[in-house]
């Protein structure tokens, strides 16, 4: 738990951001640790954009405050801007302008000469494999090249501390494993990285630390072991042969496993936790009592399987109610 | 889970991002001193002049329009007005050139509504740069389409028959006075491109003010024809001194006090609704 508070790329407490009636962000507390990956993980709408923009100084907390390398980001914006870049959701480059006109054009921005900025453009084009594509429009781009211009952007002047709000969302399962190699290599390279993702591999592939969160608020910090010991080691699937069965396999799997079950939509179907104190050895021992149980007591299971909790079940664990996530999303580890 | 679905022919060998050609291009530290305020808002110019390149179309309406608009009012009021159609094109051109360029202004706004909804202002939002650049930089690449509008309604009149009495220097100092004017009226429309939700209310809000005002001028008849309440009006539409600056350019008989008051109402609407601009882009 004891990261070192002495050097940290973010410190927020308390902060606020209301629109409407909305409260996107309602107290939210964050402390990241420089020179790491930090995720922040939550389904659509719990206000991770919000935070990102907040911190990246795109908008005006009502509320707390916040701190990027000691800076504040409301009074010494400008002091932050030097030294963050924020690759958003949505493509932050012209979609209108070539690959290399968007890379000149911001190279121009932060102070280089015109040759040096072509010279930089057509290094970083090369670096991230678009040396091909330079002279095209990126709207012409497939999803993983946008991507990939986009970072390439973000990384003209090297920054201290770079934003990633889901970067791999909408993104081929080729295209998401070069954005996190980028990712790996940014980060070894001293760039601090924070993260945004609705996924749980995701963050615990890349993350160094993961803050879960839910209505505009942390409702879980720590290291990627430390978030699904407490969540539980594992995630139990069933589908029955008989529907009229499923009320006494509840009842039996319930008490087996020490924890609620969950009625999937599909009648036969249910999910229960596996707790074990995040042990998986000790998840798969308790699920195939469980099983046992399950013949005993006279039902017949067509279908099981023992898989790491996905962003749903942690919600459900940490929050009683479901992540209601979007429609676009894809379906989360399928163990 | 099969990854062979990609169908877009990216390269024939697909990327893999390599440590060391990353490396190389990753210098934690290094940065140049921030650009000036001028050079970053010529550098958005540029940016404006890359997207005309790439959309040459968006030019139809700086030429096409215009263009309608003599033909239009020359043979529409001429016969009437003026007996004859070659006497009321010396009166009315610099009018319709005025009318033209500031109708123009409003794009302006559609494109910083338009513009500002996507991701890219967040990148520029987040760069250590003079606040109003982007904004700056895009009214000087509208400042090019005043410029070229201009220049097709002057050549369409000599076409027609208009002889400017001011020569060249008096016609090119009366497109200047009109280009600088234009430049300060756009920062309306950059207020109401940033403070409307759609394309369309911009478009509507935009309509809503510029008919008033330029018909409600001397650009069509004298104002001595009209109804005092409406004589009032005219006489404080900033549009009046504007085409009247104008006229007496090409003339070749510069009316001082309308340059001296088409300037500070151009400053004017700079220092209110520039104000009101940067304090809508801040918050956005």
């Amino acid at each position: 738990m004891s990261a070192d508070l002495s050097h940290l790329a973010i410190e927020a407490s308390d902060l606020v951001k209301v629109f409407g009636a909305t409260r996107a962000v309602d107290g939210l507390d964050l402390k990241v640790p420089a020179g790491s990956v930090y995720g922040v993980l939550g389904p659509n709408g719990a206000g991770k954009t919000t935070a990102v923009r907040i911190l990246a100084t795109l908008l005006r907390p009502d509320g707390g405050q916040a701190t990027v390398f000691g800076h504040d980001v409301v009074r010494e914006a400008d002091a932050v801007r030097s030294r963050v870049s924020l690759t958003g959701q949505y493509a932050s480059v012209d979609e209108d302008l070539t690959g290399m006109e968007n890379l000149v054009l911001l190279g121009r921005l932060l102070g280089h000469r015109k040759p040096a900025a072509r010279d930089r453009a057509g290094q970083l084009l090369e670096a991230f494999g678009l040396t091909d594509a330079a002279d095209r429009q990126v709207k012409n781009y497939s999803g993983g090249m946008r991507r990939r211009v986009d970072i390439a952007a973000s990384i003209l002047n090297t920054p201290d501390l770079l934003f990633l709000d889901e970067p791999t969302t909408g993104l081929d399962p080729r295209s998401r494993n070069q954005v996190w190699d980028i990712i790996r290599i940014v980060v070894a390279h001293g760039t601090t990285v924070l993260l945004t993702t609705q996924y749980l591999d995701e963050a615990d592939r890349l993350a160094d630390r993961i803050a879960v969160i839910d209505e505009g608020k942390v409702i879980a910090e720590g290291t990627p072991g430390e978030l699904k010991a407490s969540v539980g080691a594992g995630t139990v699937h069933l589908r029955l042969r008989d529907r009229t069965q499923r009320p006494e396999a509840e009842r039996v799997l319930s008490r087996a496993l020490g924890s609620p079950v969950q009625m999937d939509a599909d009648p036969v179907a249910l999910t229960a936790r596996v707790s074990a104190d995040g042990d998986e050895s000790r998840a798969a021992e308790q699920a195939s009592r469980a099983l046992a149980e399950l013949a005993h007591a006279g039902i017949t299971v067509d279908d099981f399987s023992l898989g790491q909790p996905s962003l749903d079940e942690v919600f459900l664990a940490l929050t009683d109610h479901p992540a209601d996530r979007g429609p676009s999303t894809d379906e989360e580890t399928a163990a | 889970m099969s990854t062979a679905t990609e169908t877009r022919a990216e390269s024939a060998t697909p990327y893999s991002p390599a440590a060391e050609t990353l490396g190389t291009v990753l210098a934690p530290g290094q940065r140049p001193a921030r650009p000036s305020p001028l050079s970053a808002s010529i550098t958005f110019g540029w940016r404006a002049v890359l997207k005309i390149k790439h959309v040459p179309e968006q030019l139809f309406d700086v030429t096409a329009f215009p263009i309608i608009m003599v033909l239009m009012f020359t043979y529409l009021f001429g016969g009437a007005l003026a007996d004859s159609t070659r006497d009321y094109l010396q009166y009315l051109l610099p009018g319709i050139m005025v009318t033209s360029v500031v109708m123009i202004t409003m794009y302006t706004g559609v494109g910083v509504n338009t513009d500002i909804e996507k991701g890219v202002f967040d990148r520029f939002r987040t760069l250590p740069i003079w606040r109003p650049a982007a904004l700056v930089g895009a009214i000087f690449g509208d400042v090019l389409r005043y410029i070229l509008a201009s220049t097709t309604i002057i050549l369409v009149g000599l076409v027609l028959g208009f002889r400017p009495q001011g020569g060249v220097f008096g016609v090119l100092a009366g497109v200047g006075l009109l280009v600088v004017f234009s430049f300060a009226f756009s920062w309306i429309w950059t207020m109401f491109g940033l403070l409307l939700r759609s394309e369309k209310s911009v478009m509507g809000m935009s309509m809503l003010i510029l008919f008033p005002l330029t018909f409600l001028s001397n650009v069509f008849v004298q104002p001595v024809t009209m109804p005092g309440w409406l004589q009032a009006f005219v006489e404080v539409n900033p549009i009046t001194h504007l085409v009247a600056a104008v006229r007496s350019l090409m003339a070749g008989q510069p009316a001082v006090g309308e340059i001296f008051w088409t300037l500070v109402a151009g400053a004017l609407i700079v220092a209110v609704f520039g104000t009101v601009t940067m304090r809508l882009y801040n918050r956005k």
